[in-house]
């Protein structure tokens, strides 16, 4: 067939988002397409730019903490547990022991409550449209927990610098082992639905593959790295808020294909119960507020802090100059450098691909546009 | 040969179908029928602020220290005082609360010394106009008055 036929005349561009469902909030992703075939991307963001850095100037320490919620909506307590740890390396102090346990029990918890959120849009975007019900189900509990904990579900607020501020209420526990105990069956039961299926298989094998070295040169971090075949985890690389006295194994793919970056979520969800389970057994007992001044004046200087997120490293980059306010803060988020490898993963894939991969980047644009 | 069976018999499909009706009981049912059916929130929820008064003399429980002030982080709370010549403290003249733009942090409340400022469990909080969302003394005191539109 000769090259120039009036079909190949030109590529198409085509404009995917910035409403489109399945980008998950406002990613304007430009594909500039052969027919169904995807020659090259680009990505247009900060739709939902809100200026977070920038609050975080203007506020103090305790002040900025409600925001940070605000970026990884999805995973808010993840995200207060890292700027609460970054402030707390900055002021020299540790948060006490029944303050750490409690905050990996609710941390884990909403790493859950993030993968099923992830895993019901996921399968919605590929056509499967029970899973997510079945997810809204857990994530309520989920959030139910939450609430009771600390009185709001989403934008929680939930830790303060230092320690926490409120104690667990009556009841804790046994709502925490109840969800943990009902929750494990309730993963085989999305399992059931999906790793086998048929159109869950062909859609996702062999789609958008990235390799361990690619993932490192684009910084890729958290499940799509595992997914590669990479075992980095921060909760074992440097262990924080004592997660090195629990026992979790990190979940790794082999071919770093979307349905591997789909088993190694669900694995993730079971050693999250696992934590829970062992955090909740062994809940020390003591204070839950460490003695930090209520003006916080940190010394000069600068840390970066960085915790396994959801999605991935979640950094927090504070400099201070001494005064109440930070100079500067950084964040660095897991879902903006994951979101730099789509392009390498849908060049020469299909149409239909580019949802798949979006959604098993597992992006949060409120965190990427911050 | 297998492969042929399966997809004659629709096996994944009756396979996925009995996950579907197994989860038809009605004690799986979550949906609630909100304003027929009032919603339990939590006893910590976080809603509508409130200005505790002390219930044996009615007097405002609020010492116009202006903390909640201070650590708000949208600025929103704006506290009215003014020295009493006989006792010699402050007494609270007016307090403002910008609800359009709370988000609900909690940290007013934490820095409230005796108590008095509280978010409560009301959510509901609609207001026909803006002005509506900010609310004075007397509405943080008395709380919202939402209509019922069901018994």
């Amino acid at each position: 067939m000769p090259e120039s036929t009036f079909l190949d005349s030109s590529e198409l561009v085509l404009n995917m988002g910035p409403q489109h469902p399945s980008t998950h909030g406002v990613l304007r992703v430009i594909l500039k397409l052969d027919g169904e075939k995807v020659m090259g991307t680009e990505c247009v963001i900060g739709y939902l730019h809100r200026g977070v850095e920038k609050i975080g100037e203007n506020r103090t320490y305790q002040q900025f903490a409600p925001y940070v919620d605000r970026m990884d909506y999805v995973a808010a307590v993840s995200n207060g547990l890292g700027y609460c740890l970054a402030v707390e390396k900055l002021i020299s102090a540790e948060a006490p022991p029944r303050a750490q346990a409690v905050r990996v029990i609710l941390t884990e918890l909403n790493r859950i409550a993030s993968h099923l959120l992830w895993l019901g849009t996921h399968a919605l975007d590929i056509g499967a449209i029970t899973p997510v019900f079945y997810c809204f189900r857990e994530r309520e509990e989920v959030l139910k927990i939450f609430e009771n904990y600390c009185g709001a579900r989403l934008t929680t607020h939930a830790f303060r610098i230092g320690g926490l501020q409120y104690e667990t209420y009556d009841g804790f526990e046994e709502q925490v082992k109840a969800f943990s105990n009902l929750f494990l069956p309730k993963v085989d039961e999305y399992e059931e639905l999906l790793t086998n299926n048929r159109i869950w298989v062909s859609r996702l094998k062999g789609v958008g593959i990235l390799s361990v070295e690619e993932c490192k040169e684009y910084g890729v971090t958290g499940p799509v790295l595992r997914a590669a075949g990479l075992a980095w985890d921060l909760r074992r690389a440097q262990p924080y808020s004592g997660y090195d006295q629990y026992e979790f194994d990190i979940p790794t793919g082999t071919s770093g294909d979307t349905y591997d970056r789909y088993l190694v979520r669900i694995e993730e969800m079971r050693q999250s119960v696992r934590i829970i389970r062992q955090a909740v057994d062994r809940l020390p007992s003591g204070p839950v507020m460490g003695k930090v001044p209520k003006a916080l004046k940190p010394p000069v200087g600068e840390v970066y802090v960085s915790i396994e997120a959801p999605k991935g490293e979640l950094g927090y980059f504070l400099v201070s100059d001494g005064s109440l306010q930070p100079y500067r803060v950084r964040v660095r988020p897991p879902s903006l450098v994951n979101l730099q490898a789509l392009d390498r993963m849908v060049r020469g894939g299909l149409v239909a691909d580019v949802v798949a991969i979006i959604g098993t980047l597992d992006i949060v644009l409120g965190e990427v546009d911050r | 040969m297998g492969k042929f069976l399966r997809s004659i018999f629709l096996v994944d499909l009756l396979q996925g179908l009995w996950v579907t009706f197994r989860n038809q009981n009605p004690k799986y049912i979550y949906t609630e029928q909100y304003p027929a059916e009032r919603p339990q929130v939590a006893e910590r929820y976080r809603g509508a602020p409130r200005l505790n008064i002390n219930p044996e003399n009615g007097e405002t429980l609020c010492i116009a220290c202006n903390l909640c002030a201070l650590a708000c982080p949208e600025n929103l709370i704006v506290v009215g005082s003014e020295r009493n010549e006989t006792t010699r403290r402050k007494e609270l003249t007016t307090f403002t609360y910008d609800l359009s733009r709370c988000m609900f942090c909690g940290l007013c409340e934490d820095a409230c010394p005796v108590d008095a400022l509280e978010l409560t469990q009301d959510f509901e909080l609609a207001s026909y106009t803006r002005e509506g969302a900010i609310w004075d003394r007397q509405m943080l005191e008395e709380g919202p008055r939402p209509t019922q539109y069901a018994s």
